[in-house]
């Protein structure tokens, strides 16, 4: 209940700013772009498909890819979208209304991240609707696409996760963004050292490893596992920083 | 503790590092009172305040709101107390009804009574012309009218509120004095100053805060006697000198201030001393033109208080 009221007022003040509404238009744009080559390269290709064994699908050819580059390209605006999320509330000093309501801790977290959570699913509202264009003129693999969609969306939620975590780290919006950002990135690319085969637990901590399957449609419950993980992780982090900061400021 | 006690404060410390901003305060506030804190700069109003709400964790000591501790049952305390900070926590870019519409949500009103709870907060704060105006755009006035209005919705036993008067014309001072003094009728309110009319207009009782500690804790009629002090400024056109002056019975000193004008301590018992003071000037010719009671200021009573303090330490 608190918890739902906290989020609509997170939601509500993305969407009062410029920001949030340049962020959709710029994912949108760029996005946009990318399909719209996707399809040229798809074009390309059709006429030699019919003579490929087990030939890839319009989904593997056009959607798979996208999703892939949207997660890439969201990396970098997610931590945008998060920064704010509590660096505000200690530089305008607006917690003390939070801290002195019947609220926890845990509820202000939550409320916190479910307003993300909504504006990450308009988002992808937005992305998904590219790909179902093309519904219009042919026929996808749902199936496969759904399970793209909703790799990407465990993605997002635990680069949001992460970021309102940074973003309870610091009373400037600037350094959380950039510690979100340089997280995420260090996620990404964590399993670049060696070549993947020594480093078990490297491999098992990047973020890609666990996306790639989905966007193949392979749905495994040990990957939507680490996202899971990930976001309680953080989450907890999070309230635990939040009554740690009235011991201290 | 006493049933009726709202907020009780037990043994209160709260370190910076080193510094000890609160040290050793305790104190109870009924149903009805309203209790003034007063207090230099820096003297650790404002973190006591932030303790009792819940803002800021105690080094140690206890809190308890209407019963619940503030720490062990957050809840059930924060549900009957309403707090606002010395700068207002206020959403810049939210109206004003959609701001109390949040506040009222988290402070868990019923949804069906919180049309009328803002209702009735916005006609008590002066609020009833800017509810759709956007905060950001207020004058500071009206923001924290918002703020006060923000601490009230939800109806609390107990309200804090951190110099709710800064920043305000004379007339709203008034009117937001006036509002205060009507919440005293049946909850407990403490606010902080450093202006001392204002705690003679709304307080019940009022608390000294130097450096953490509590020197001063008393009714309002406590603070106006130490307010005025047994100090005479006189005047003459033919002064007599000053030692026939510390000569007169229940004099302990006199200082010559030069042309006639001297200051004169009398002793506190001698409540008549003025009086005689006067008659005697008749009847000896010192032409006497001017004479005042010397009223203290609040620093001057800062200063007091704390000498006594150190006196006694």
């Amino acid at each position: 209940m608190t918890v739902l009221a906290i989020a609509g007022r997170e939601l509500r003040s993305l969407f009062l700013s410029p920001l949030a509404w340049t962020l959709l238009a710029v994912v949108q744009l760029i996005l946009g772009y990318m399909f719209v080559t996707q399809i040229d390269f798809f074009l390309q290709l059709q006429p030699r498909l019919p003579g490929i064994l087990d030939a890839p699908g319009v989904t593997e050819i056009i959607v798979a890819p996208m999703l892939g580059n949207a997660a890439l390209v969201l990396l970098l605006i997610v931590p945008l979208l998060t920064m704010r999320l509590l660096a505000d509330e200690f530089r305008n000093r607006t917690l003390p209304l939070l801290f002195s309501a019947p609220v926890s801790m845990t509820e202000i977290v939550l409320g916190k991240y479910l307003g993300v959570i909504g504006f990450i699913a308009v988002l992808l509202g937005l992305i998904a609707l590219m790909p179902l264009s093309l519904l219009v003129g042919g026929t996808l693999d749902i199936g496969t696409m759904c399970a793209g969609l909703f790799g990407l969306f465990l993605l997002l939620s635990a680069f949001a996760a992460i970021g309102l975590f940074m973003s309870a780290l610091t009373g400037q919006p600037a350094v959380a963004a950039i510690s979100t950002f340089g997280a995420l990135l260090m996620l990404w690319i964590i399993d670049w050292s060696g070549d993947g085969s020594g480093g078990g637990l490297l491999v098992w901590l990047s973020m890609v490893r666990h996306y790639e399957p989905l966007l193949r449609g392979a749905f495994s419950s040990a990957d939507v596992a680490y996202y899971l993980i990930v976001i309680v992780t953080f989450l907890v982090l999070s309230a635990r920083r939040l009554d740690s900061w009235r011991l201290q400021h | 503790m006493s049933t009726d006690s709202l907020i009780c404060v037990e043994h209160l410390y709260r370190y910076y590092g080193p510094l000890c901003a609160v040290d050793d305060i305790s104190f109870e506030v009924r149903r009805g009172e309203v209790l003034g804190f007063l207090g230099p700069n820096g003297a650790g109003k404002s973190t006591t305040m932030q303790i009792i709400s819940g803002n800021l964790a105690p080094s140690a000591g206890r809190v308890l709101v209407n019963g619940a501790d503030i720490l062990d049952q957050p809840r059930r305390a924060k549900t009957g107390l309403g707090y606002l900070p010395d700068q207002p926590p206020l959403y810049r870019e939210m109206t004003v009804d959609e701001y109390l519409w949040y506040c009222a949500r988290i402070k868990r009103i019923p949804r069906g009574a919180s049309r009328a709870a803002i209702e009735r907060v916005k006609e008590r704060c002066g609020l009833g012309a800017v509810g759709a105006r956007v905060i950001g755009n207020l004058s500071k006035g009206y923001q924290q009218r918002v703020g006060i209005a923000q601490a009230i919705v939800h109806a609390p036993d107990v309200v804090i509120l951190d110099e709710p008067t800064v920043g305000l014309d004379p007339i709203q001072i008034r009117e937001i004095r006036a509002l205060i003094r009507e919440l005293g009728g049946d909850h407990a309110v403490i606010l902080s100053t450093h202006i001392l009319p204002e705690v003679q207009a709304v307080c019940d009782r009022v608390q000294v805060i130097h450096r953490g500690r509590l020197v001063f804790d008393d009714s309002i009629e406590g603070l106006q006697r130490h307010m005025f002090m047994s100090w005479l400024t006189v005047a003459m056109h033919n002064a007599p000198p000053a030692a026939t002056l510390a000569a007169l019975p229940d004099v302990v000193c006199v200082e010559d201030m030069g042309g006639g004008h001297m200051r004169l301590q009398y002793r506190p018992e001698a409540a008549d001393f003025p009086e005689r003071m006067v008659a005697r000037a008749v009847a000896e010719g010192w032409r006497l033109h001017e004479i005042a009671q010397e009223r203290r200021s609040l620093e001057e009573i800062f200063v007091d208080l704390t000498r006594a303090e150190e006196a006694a330490a």
